[in-house]
C-alpha cells in the first residue's frame, strides 16, 4: 500500500516535471468561459472573435475546414440563420462548371467552406516572406498551451532585448517558440469597432478571438461538457448497483470481496 | 418473514442493476447507429438552386440534388394538353397535372422511377413522357405512372421559383 | 476442461449441441471454477477485452468515414470531429481508448510479475501475451498514423527507420515497407489495411489466451496450485463476472473522464497540424506508452544495437519463464523478489520519463543505468535470486491454511490490496 502511493506520487511528480519542463515563458492567464467541467462558450464573445478573425486575421489566415453554417449552429456564435446567409454572401466563393463549362463566381452559401486568402500554400508563403501563416481552424489544438498560448502570443510583442539582432520582417515575442516570429503585431485598440459596442482594447480582442478559435478547434466542446456530466453520473449510479448486487452474490462465501 | 423482506430487496437491487445496465448499453449503442445518419455537412447541402433561363420549349435538364437526378422540363403546350386531356380513371395513381406543377409550363419532378430508383429515359414510351429500361415503366408528360411495374407516379419534390428564371428545390 | 458430458435441459438444445457444442462451451465459461481469492488486480483481463472490443467496434465506425489518402485524411478526420454525427465522441473513445488500453495492459503484465502467473503451467499464456502485447505496439502505431498529422508523419518515419538499421538489406527493407522513398501515401494505406486487421488478430490470440487459462485455471494471489473446483474455487459466473464488472466500471469512470474532460491530454498538440514531410516538429515523442522503449532505444549509442536493445527489451520477456528460477510464484511469499519488483517497477517509470525528454546531458545518464538495470534484473538478479532466496513458508490451500503465522499475513495483504486498489480507483 506505501509501496503504491510511493509509486503513485513519483508518477505524477515525473508527469508534472515532464508537463512544465518545457515552459520557459509562463504564459498569461485569463478567464476562459469554457474551462471546467460546465465549461461553455461565451456566445457575444465568439461573435466579436469571428469578427475580429474576419476583419483582422483572415487577411492571412485560412480556416478551411470552418463553413458558414457553422457560425449559426448550436454551441458556436449562433448567429442567427439570416445573420449567417448574410455573412456567407458576403464572399465570393469560385463554382463551376456552368453549362458552358466556364468556372464561375457567385456569392457564397451556408454550405460553402470559408473562403481562403490564398490560393495554395506556396501562395500564402510568397506573400509572407517565406512563412506560411498557419490555417486557423484547429489552431487551439496544434499548440502546446492551447488558448492560453495563442492570447499570450498575441500580447506578447515586446522590444527585442540587446542580444537579440533581428532581420528584418522578424518580430520578438516573448511566448513564440525560438522567440522570433514573422507575423507583424497583430492587434491595437481600437482596431476594429465592436459592433456590440465593447471597447476593443487589445486584451479584448485577443480574448475573443481566441475563444473563437478554440471554438473552430472543438465545436461541439459545450455537448461534451454536457454529456460527460450525464454519463459520469450514471456510471457512478451504476457502480453503486452493481457494488451493491455483488455483495449480495459474494455473501454466499465467506470469502471477502 | 423477515427472510421474505431480505429476499424482495435482493430481487429489488438485481433489477434495478440489470435495468440500469441495459439502459446504459442502448444509449451507448445509439451514437454507433447514428453516425450513420446523413451528417451535418450533407444536410446543409440539402437545396439547390438551378438558372432555367436558357431552356426552350419542349427540352429538359436534369440537375442533381441530394444526389439524385431532377428532371426540369420546359413543356410545349401540345405536351400540357395532353397531360391534362387524361382523365382520372385512367391512372394507375390518380393525380391531377394541375397538382403535379406550380407553372404548366414546367414540370420538375425526381428523375427516379419509383419501382426500384432506375433513371427513366425521356421523350420515350408509349405516353411520349418517359420510359424506364430497366422493367419497361411507362410514363405520361406529367411524369405519372401509365404502363408497367411502377406502383406510383414519380414523386414532385418541394421547389420554388425564387424568380422567373431560377427554381430552388429543396 | 472439466465438463465435457454437460448434457442439455431441453431437447432442442440436445439436438443443437449434438451437432455443434456451443452450450457445453456456454457451460464451460459458466461454471468456470475460479480461486475465490482473487483480488482486484485479475479484474484487468475483463477490463482488457472490454478495451479491445470497444477498439473494434469504434474502429469499424471510424473506418465507415476515414480516407486513407494523404491529400485527405487529415480533412477526414476533422470531418469525423466535425459533422459526423457523434463523431468526436467515438474518434475520442478510440483515442483515448488506446491509451486505456495499454494502461490496462501494462497493469495486467505487472500483475503477472508480481504473482508469478507466467510460471510452469503458464508458459503458453504468458507468451501469448507478449505475442498480444507486441500487435497492440504495432496496431497502435499505425493507428497514430492514420490521422496525417506531423506526429503521424514523423513517427512513421522514425519507427519506420528502425529497420534501416539492419545491416545489408535494411534499406531495402525500409523502401519497402515505405513503398516509396519516403513515408508516403502508399505508406498510408498499408498502414490503415494492417491497421484494420491486427485487431483481429489479436482477438485470435485472445481466444487462444483464454483457452490456455482454462486448461490449469488461474493462478491466485497465494500463488499455490488449487483443486478444481473445490472449496476455494467458484463459479466464474456470477461471482467473477459481476466482480469483474464492478472493476469495469470504476475503470470505466477513469476512461470517461478522460474522454469528456480532457480528451487530448494523453496526445501530442502537433498531431493536429497536418503532415509536412519539410518540417520536423521540435520534439518527436512516441505515445506515452512506448516511452520506455522509446528511452532503451536512445540511450544506445549505435544504431543497430540501439534497436536491438529495443526489441531485445520485449523480446527478453518470452524467456522470462525459464529465467525466473524460482519455484515459488507469488511475490507475497519471496521477501527479496517483492523489493526487486518494485525497484523494476520504479525503473520501468523513470524509462518511461526519461523517454519523453531530450536525449541529452543527465536523462541521458540516467537512461542508460535505467536499461542496464532493466536487462540486469532479467538476466542476472532473477536467475540468482531463484536460487538463493529463502522463501517464507506457504500454505497448502487457500482457505484451510495449514500455518497459521502465514495464513493471517496472506490474508492481511489480501485485504489490504482490495482497500488500496478502491482506493486509488475510486
Amino acid at each position: 500500500m506505501k509501496k503504491l502511493t510511493a509509486i503513485l506520487l513519483l508518477s505524477i511528480l515525473l508527469f508534472q516535471n515532464y508537463a512544465l519542463s518545457e515552459d520557459t515563458e509562463k504564459l498569461l492567464k485569463t478567464d476562459w468561459s469554457f474551462k471546467g467541467l460546465f465549461g461553455k462558450y461565451d456566445r457575444a464573445a465568439l461573435q466579436r472573435g469571428y469578427q475580429v478573425y474576419t476583419e483582422v486575421c483572415a487577411a492571412c489566415h485560412s480556416m478551411q475546414y470552418l463553413s458558414y453554417r457553422n457560425l449559426a449552429e448550436p454551441g458556436g456564435p449562433e448567429f442567427s440563420q439570416e445573420e449567417a446567409k448574410v455573412i456567407a454572401a458576403g464572399f465570393e466563393v469560385l463554382d463551376g462548371p456552368n453549362s458552358d463549362g466556364e468556372m464561375f463566381m457567385r456569392p457564397a452559401k451556408l454550405s460553402d467552406k470559408f473562403v481562403m486568402p490564398y490560393d495554395n500554400v506556396e501562395a500564402a508563403k510568397a506573400a509572407n516572406g517565406g512563412a506560411y501563416p498557419p490555417d486557423m481552424s484547429v489552431l487551439a489544438k496544434a499548440r502546446k498551451g492551447g488558448a492560453d498560448y495563442i492570447y499570450s502570443l498575441l500580447l506578447g510583442y515586446d522590444d527585442p532585448p540587446a542580444d537579440i539582432i533581428l532581420d528584418d520582417g522578424v518580430y520578438y515575442n516573448k511566448f513564440m517558440y525560438g522567440n522570433k516570429i514573422k507575423m507583424p503585431v497583430p492587434l491595437s485598440d481600437d482596431l476594429v469597432e465592436y459592433n456590440d459596442g465593447t471597447e476593443a482594447t487589445e486584451e479584448q480582442m485577443a480574448k475573443d478571438v481566441t475563444s473563437f478559435l478554440m471554438w473552430s478547434a472543438e465545436p461541439h466542446l459545450e455537448t461534451r461538457h454536457k454529456t460527460g456530466f450525464r454519463v459520469i453520473i450514471y456510471l457512478i449510479i451504476l457502480t453503486i448497483l452493481v457494488y451493491l448486487t455483488m455483495k449480495k452474490i459474494w455473501s454466499r462465501v465467506e470469502t471477502k470481496v | 418473514m423477515s427472510d421474505k423482506k431480505q429476499k424482495n430487496r435482493r430481487d429489488f437491487i438485481f433489477t434495478a442493476t440489470a435495468t440500469a445496465g441495459a439502459v446504459g448499453v442502448g444509449a451507448a449503442v445509439w451514437p454507433l447507429v447514428d453516425q450513420m445518419n446523413p451528417d451535418a455537412s450533407v444536410k446543409a447541402l440539402a437545396s439547390t438552386e438551378v438558372d432555367i433561363s436558357s431552356v426552350k420549349p419542349g427540352q429538359s435538364i436534369t440537375v442533381v440534388w441530394r444526389g439524385k437526378p431532377v428532371f426540369i422540363k420546359r413543356r410545349t403546350q401540345e405536351e400540357i394538353d395532353k397531360a391534362r386531356s387524361v382523365s382520372l380513371d385512367e391512372l394507375k395513381h390518380p393525380e391531377k397535372d394541375e397538382d403535379r406543377v406550380k407553372n404548366a409550363e414546367w414540370l420538375v419532378m425526381l428523375g427516379i422511377c419509383t419501382h426500384l430508383g432506375c433513371v427513366p429515359l425521356s421523350d420515350k414510351g408509349e405516353y411520349d413522357g418517359w420510359f424506364c429500361p430497366c422493367h419497361g415503366s411507362h410514363y405520361d408528360t406529367s411524369g405519372r405512372i401509365r404502363k408497367g411495374p411502377a406502383p406510383i407516379n414519380m414523386e414532385v419534390p418541394e421547389y420554388v421559383f425564387l424568380d422567373e428564371n431560377t427554381i430552388k428545390i429543396g | 476442461m472439466s465438463d465435457n458430458n454437460y448434457t442439455p435441459p431441453s431437447k432442442i438444445g440436445k439436438w443443437f449441441n449434438d451437432r455443434l457444442p456451443l452450450l457445453t462451451l456456454a457451460n464451460h465459461l459458466t461454471d468456470y471454477p475460479t480461486p475465490k481469492n482473487l483480488n482486484y488486480w485479475w479484474t484487468f483481463g475483463g477490463i482488457l477485452t472490454f478495451c479491445l472490443i470497444t477498439q473494434i467496434v469504434t474502429g469499424l465506425v471510424l473506418a465507415m468515414h476515414y480516407i486513407a489518402d494523404t491529400k485527405l485524411a487529415f480533412a477526414s478526420v476533422e470531418h469525423i470531429m466535425r459533422d459526423v454525427n457523434y463523431g468526436w465522441l467515438i474518434r475520442y473513445v478510440h483515442a483515448n481508448g488506446a491509451s486505456m488500453f495499454f494502461l490496462a495492459v501494462y497493469i495486467h503484465i505487472f500483475r503477472s510479475l508480481f504473482y508469478g502467473s507466467y510460471k510452469s503451467p503458464r508458459e503458453i499464456i504468458w507468451i501469448l501475451g507478449i505475442i498480444i502485447y507486441l500487435l497492440m505496439m504495432a496496431a497502435a502505431f499505425m493507428g497514430y498514423v492514420l490521422p496525417w498529422g506531423q506526429m503521424s508523419y514523423w513517427g512513421a518515419t522514425v519507427i519506420t527507420n528502425l529497420f534501416s538499421a539492419i545491416p545489408l538489406i535494411g534499406e531495402g527493407i525500409t523502401t519497402w515497407l515505405w513503398g516509396g522513398y519516403s513515408v508516403d501515401n502508399p505508406t498510408l494505406t498499408r498502414f490503415y489495411a494492417l491497421h484494420y486487421l491486427i485487431p483481429f488478430l489479436i482477438l485470435g490470440l485472445v481466444v487462444l489466451h483464454i483457452w490456455a487459462l482454462h486448461v490449469p485455471g488461474n493462478n491466485n494471489p497465494v500463488g499455490i496450485e488449487i483443486k478444481k473446483p473445490s472449496n476455494d474455487t467458484v463459479p466464474f459466473h456470477p461471482y467473477i463476472v459481476i466482480k469483474d464488472a464492478f472493476a469495469l466500471l470504476l475503470f470505466l469512470i477513469i476512461f470517461a473522464f478522460f474522454v469528456f474532460y480532457t480528451p487530448n491530454i494523453l496526445g501530442h498538440a502537433d498531431n493536429y497540424i497536418e503532415a509536412n514531410p519539410l518540417v520536423t516538429p521540435a520534439h518527436i515523442v512516441p505515445e506515452w506508452y512506448l516511452l520506455p522503449f522509446y528511452a532503451i532505444l536512445r540511450s544506445v549509442p549505435d544504431k543497430l544495437m540501439g534497436v536491438v536493445a529495443m526489441f531485445s527489451a520485449i523480446l527478453i520477456l518470452v524467456a522470462l519463464p525459464w529465467l525466473d528460477t524460482s519455484k515459488v510464484r507469488s511475490a507475497i511469499f519471496r521477501p527479496l523478489y517483492k523489493q526487486f519488483y518494485w525497484i523494476l517497477v520504479i525503473d520501468v517509470l523513470i524509462l518511461g520519463y526519461v523517454g519523453a525528454m531530450p536525449a541529452e546531458g543527465l536523462y541521458l545518464l540516467v537512461a542508460r543505468v535505467a536499461t542496464a538495470y532493466y536487462f540486469i534484473h532479467f538476466l542476472i538478479i532473477l536467475p540468482v535470486l531463484g536460487l538463493t532466496e529463502k522463501t517464507n513458508p506457504i500454505p497448502l490451500s487457500i482457505s484451510e491454511p495449514v500455518l497459521a503465522g502465514t495464513a493471517m499475513a496472506t490474508r492481511s495483504t489480501g485485504e489490504d490490496k482490495i482497500e488500496s486498489k478502491l482506493k486509488s480507483l475510486g
